[in-house]
């Protein structure tokens, strides 16, 4: 079935909401409205007030409530509109939802969602405009994945509302309005922390997150090298066993990044395969990334923000060339 | 602060206290602003503004009462719904429409964007663009005033959707038990984004919060711009002479919705119509041309100065070059050293 990105979240959160009468959607204007991004059209008609509710403007106060609704029985989907404003409740997702199974010797579960609009592309400016997700990276008792269009996107928020940790699921909002085709159903749900080949190549692994994956895909089909592009889909935990067998197969590994280069989430990725594959590798891990900047607003530099598949060409191009990692674009500026 | 294409200081200082100064400066002033937002609409119907934009037709009395009532070296710290306040405080058409944009021409220089509006010549630090945010930002450049002897206030604006969020009440808490030199100023338009202020505002009357912090309170109708001023100026004087700072509630009311994308569906039939009797701008016109305040000139003509000056503002801003991709690395850090 063909499906925008915020249908298929729609019909994920609606097909757990009828299955499981513990599971409950709050966040600003998501019932009335039907959401900023429409990512929950006709929930509130079709499960009530009850259980489909609208905030107000109180981020740590909904979190908060979600922690406590979840520890006690019902299972929140929350949602965060851009996932900056999850800066004023951080405290609610990193202190309190992550540790409260560890804190309570594994005597209760926080089993909710945040879900969030990331990323840039759309000219929302430096506020509004980031993906964040090395906010939560290394928070132990957080799950963290990424979708990259409407299948992974349904896939992902079943399996999300599913898990009974707290699972922070970030939606690049460029792709709300992309359309896929999505088999609504069980079968369709994809397991947190695997990761999805997209497609085969044997001179280099290219992996990439969210709004990257399309980066890589064109740049794959622009190329003249072979490149096994994947999707990643998980952070926390990550496909380890997927992405070294893959590093391993092609001794090269690229990861493209729409996060700045310090401390993004490829620096993880990067470091264990650097070690785990070492033997293997025949040129060193290259990041593909936004440089050490805010996103800037204006339209041309913000689109020179995020990594344009040539760019991602010319980067492999070069490293198969050198076997050396190539300097970043930016390299005169910064 | 070195912005790319500041403004020369003098005009934009200028602009702001010609509306000290002058009844008929604060009319032209509040067309001035009704008319960048209508060509900000227009821009965005063209396909030339990226992202969004949240206009505040309907509140243009607040934002001028506030630029009339307090001083180029105060501080205010405004939201996203910000370019009244920024053209209020002086900061020129084609700054504020360039930065809309996304030009060089713009008051960052293009990389903020309608939600990022700065001028430090007039005491407008960056529009926050989280909800909430700039509240105890305002506390904290008040303590600076109290801290080095200034006689300076701080004056956060923000709309009824920041009274639910934490930094709203931490930012009074601190500033009343602090005594400090700030003003709160609530533009309450009825509606926090797409809900209505009822459904999720326990106390709709956002001035009673005030006695919660043991703080003084005034509500005052936000489409008379003479009754801004008083409340303001009043509010900002008690500031500057030790009296602890003040939360205002403006009622007023957006024509727009939300944001560019918001048509405002949620609105009751006739509430708009009802608003827009009560235009600030018909008000103030039509009460300078009874005290024959107009300097001798008809409303219209008024009016088409105006737009001929913003449509002046809007080709330099059209025309205005993009920001280069220097520009992005420019201002990430300070340069070492103080």
């Amino acid at each position: 079935m063909r499906m925008r990105m915020n249908q298929a979240i729609t019909r994920a959160i609606a097909d757990e909401m009828e299955q499981d009468p513990r599971v409950v959607v709050f966040g600003e204007d998501v019932a009335v409205a039907e959401g900023p991004f429409k990512t929950s059209e006709g929930l509130l008609t079709t499960f009530g007030p009850d259980r489909v509710r609208d905030t107000p403007i109180s981020e740590t106060g909904f979190l908060g409530a979600a922690v406590g609704a979840a520890m006690t029985g019902l299972r929140p989907v929350t949602e965060i509109m851009f996932i900056e404003f999850l800066g004023v409740a951080f405290d609610q997702v990193v202190t309190e939802a992550a540790l409260m199974h560890y804190l309570s010797a594994g005597r209760f579960n926080v089993p909710m969602v945040v879900r969030a609009s990331a990323g840039s592309g759309l000219g929302f400016g430096c506020q509004h405009s980031q993906t964040l997700e090395r906010w939560m990276l290394g928070t132990p008792g957080l799950k963290l994945a990424v979708a990259s269009g409407a299948r992974t996107a349904y896939g992902l928020t079943r399996a999300a509302i599913r898990d009974n940790n707290p699972v922070v699921l970030l939606e690049p909002r460029a792709l709300y309005g992309e359309r896929e085709d999505v088999e609504p159903g069980e079968a369709s749900i994809i397991e947190l922390g695997t990761s999805e080949s997209l497609r085969d190549g044997t001179d280099v692994t290219v992996v990439a997150l969210g709004q990257t994956v399309h980066v890589a895909l064109a740049a794959e089909a622009a190329a003249s090298w072979s490149g096994e592009v994947i999707d990643l889909r998980s952070l926390m935990p990550w496909d380890k066993e997927a992405i070294v067998a893959s590093a391993k197969r092609t001794g090269r590994l690229v990861i493209v990044e729409e996060n700045q280069f310090t401390g993004g989430w490829g620096t993880e990725i990067a470091s264990f395969v650097s070690s785990a594959a070492f033997g293997d590798m025949k040129a060193p891990v290259v990041r593909v990334t936004a440089p050490d900047v805010p996103v800037p607003f204006g339209q041309e530099l913000e689109k020179r923000f995020l990594p344009s598949p040539e760019y991602v060409v010319q980067q492999v191009d070069e490293l198969l060339a050198t076997n050396s990692a190539p300097a970043p674009w930016w390299k005169e500026f910064a | 602060m070195s912005v790319t294409n500041a403004t020369d200081e003098n005009v934009t200082v200028q602009r702001r206290l010609e509306l000290a100064e002058s009844p008929l400066a604060r009319l032209q002033r509040m067309i001035e602003i009704r008319l960048v937002e209508d060509r900000i609409q227009d821009l965005f119907a063209q396909g030339l503004i990226p992202g969004t934009t949240h206009t505040s037709q309907g509140q243009e009395a607040v934002a001028v009462a506030l630029g009339a009532a307090t001083r180029p070296t105060d501080i205010v710290c405004c939201t996203y719904r910000g370019h009244g306040v920024a053209l209020s405080l002086g900061i020129l058409p084609e700054s504020v429409l360039g930065e809309v944009l996304g030009r060089q021409i713009g008051c960052m220089g293009g990389l903020g964007g309608s939600m990022h509006l700065s001028d430090p010549a007039i005491g407008l630090l960056p529009t926050f663009a989280i909800v909430g945010a700039g509240v105890p930002v305002a506390v904290g450049a008040a303590l600076q005033f109290a801290t080095l002897k200034n006689d300076g206030v701080a004056v956060s604006v923000f709309g009824d959707g920041s009274t639910n969020i934490g930094g709203f009440h931490e930012g009074l808490n601190l500033a009343a038990v602090w005594n400090l030199p700030a003003v709160f100023l609530c533009e309450n338009n009825l509606y926090g984004e797409y809900s209505p202020i009822a459904t999720t505002t326990a106390v709709t009357d956002i001035a009673l919060r005030a006695t919660s912090y043991g703080m003084v309170a005034d509500t005052v109708d936000g489409q008379d711009v003479d009754a801004m001023y008083e409340s303001i100026r009043n509010a900002v004087d008690r500031a500057r002479g030790g009296g602890g700072p003040t939360l205002i509630e403006a009622k007023t009311y957006r024509y727009a919705g939300h944001s560019r994308s918001d048509k405002a569906p949620y609105r009751p039939d006739g509430e708009l119509d009802a608003w827009m009797k009560r235009d600030p701008i018909d008000f103030y016109a039509t009460k300078l041309a009874a005290n024959g305040e107009l300097d001798g000139r008809t409303l219209d003509e008024i009016r088409d100065e105006q737009r001929s000056f913003v449509d002046d503002a809007a080709a330099a801003a059209v025309a205005s070059p993009s920001g280069s991709i220097a520009q992005m690395f420019a201002h990430v850090l300070a340069p070492s050293g103080h």
